[in-house]
């Protein structure tokens, strides 16, 4: 009885801030009102018992998108201050948004009430995938082609955002928000890495490891800290990569180490060494997602020559 | 850990009233933060409201856990407390610096 009371208060607040988000006048109360929603998305994803897309929503959807939209925001100068939306302004997003409701209700009514015979397999065949928990064994073994794809989407996303980066922007930032995100780096790092290992048998992996790596890493920034975390930087450049050549190249040593079989199936990884080929990808993944996400929010125009040299000029007249 | 049935009367009575407790403090909190006139007060009412009250909450669940988990709880209790009062105090100078410059 209690858990039905908990359950219709949940669907009642998702649906209202979903609405007021929406239909907010201001764009600034826009964005708290969907972090308050991405928070109770994540309530809901976990008591829904899937965990995994529980600290992914948290770190993603309320944590990343909402300083996202704020970063945008604060870029957009007069017209975030503009005091009300028209209602044409309003009416596109909420076309959009039913529409997309209706294709979504459509999909929701044509999944079959009970889950198939796809589990069943899934926990038929875990003990070859190198891991214990069914979830990273889909996502980077069974189904590994997928989060390669989502790799894929990622670095191409950061090289659009990059394109279209604002220039930088002088913010002073106060000692007690430095310092106390400096406090929570070792807590974060610690709690990435842990995040990134229970993947293996809990629920945890390189997506909610990166994001959070990426949460602390946004934070930071914004206080003028990590000033090596630039797209200028080679290093940062070869990660963002790396994460996505790892598991190509993971992919080519698995496909040519099945050669001598019979037929040798793209993206299947050999069972005594899967284990230590979902770390590595995991491992490579994690910081690529870091890094990707981190710049997503905070990417600033890469440094071009004539920039540089505006800015050499500039320092001149400065000096 | 199997809830209240294993616990004496004493300590499921404590737990509750620092249950209870916690409760009003959270309904104390919101009720400032609606109610109250302007940005400083309202920052007062939530954020003490809701250290203390999370400290209450924690305090009566752990009647019912490991000490394992009990740790952990008291871990996740400091470190609410403490990004709670490093974001009051952010969002008060902010409130301020506007404050002053208008």
């Amino acid at each position: 009885m209690s858990l039905l009371l908990f359950d219709f208060l949940l669907c009642g607040l998702l649906l209202t801030l979903a609405l007021a988000s929406v239909l907010s006048k201001q764009l600034s109360h826009a964005v708290i009102l969907y972090i308050a929603f991405g928070l109770l998305m994540a309530l809901t994803w976990a008591r829904l018992a899937a965990p995994d897309l529980a600290l992914a929503e948290a770190a993603i959807g309320a944590g990343l998108t909402g300083a996202l939209c704020f970063t945008a925001l604060a870029r957009q100068g007069k017209l975030a201050l503009s005091p009300a939306l028209s209602w044409q302004q309003r009416c596109w997003p909420a076309v959009f948004v039913v529409v997309m409701f209706s294709g979504l209700l459509l999909a929701l009514l044509q999944i079959p009430a009970s889950p198939g015979a796809l589990p069943a397999v899934v926990m038929q065949q875990l003990a070859d995938s190198g891991v214990s928990h069914p979830v990273t064994a889909v996502l980077l073994n069974f189904r590994s082609w997928d989060t390669l794809l989502e790799l894929l989407v990622l670095l191409l996303a950061l090289l659009g955002t990059l394109q279209v980066a604002p220039a930088p922007v002088l913010q002073h930032s106060w000692a007690l928000s430095r310092s106390w995100s400096q406090l929570l780096a070792p807590l974060i790092i610690l709690l990435a890495g842990y995040l990134l290992w229970a993947g293996a048998s809990q629920p945890g992996g390189a997506f909610q490891a990166g994001a959070l790596l990426a949460a602390g890493a946004v934070v930071l920034k914004l206080n003028q800290q990590l000033n090596w975390l630039v797209w200028r930087n080679v290093w940062v450049r070869f990660f963002a990569v790396a994460g996505l050549g790892v598991f190509v190249v993971a992919a080519l040593a698995a496909w040519l180490l099945q050669g001598v079989a019979t037929e040798p199936v793209w993206l299947q990884w050999p069972p005594e060494l899967a284990k230590y080929i979902i770390l590595l990808i995991e491992v490579f993944a994690t910081l690529a997602i870091a890094i990707t996400l981190t710049l997503l929010v905070i990417a600033e125009q890469p440094a071009t020559l004539l920039s540089v040299e505006r800015e050499n000029t500039r320092g001149e007249e400065n000096d | 850990m199997n809830g209240a049935t294993e616990l004496g009367l004493l300590s499921s009575l404590l737990s509750s009233v620092l249950l209870v407790t916690g409760l009003l403090f959270f309904i104390a909190g919101s009720i400032g933060m609606l109610r109250f006139p302007d940005s400083f007060s309202r920052l007062h009412a939530v954020t003490k409201a809701d250290s203390l009250g999370l400290g209450s909450v924690i305090a009566g669940l752990m009647f019912y856990c490991s000490w394992w988990q009990n740790l952990l709880m008291l871990l996740i209790w400091l470190l609410v407390l403490a990004s709670g009062t490093v974001s009051c105090q952010l969002l008060a100078r902010f409130c301020k610096t506007k404050q002053d410059q208008a």
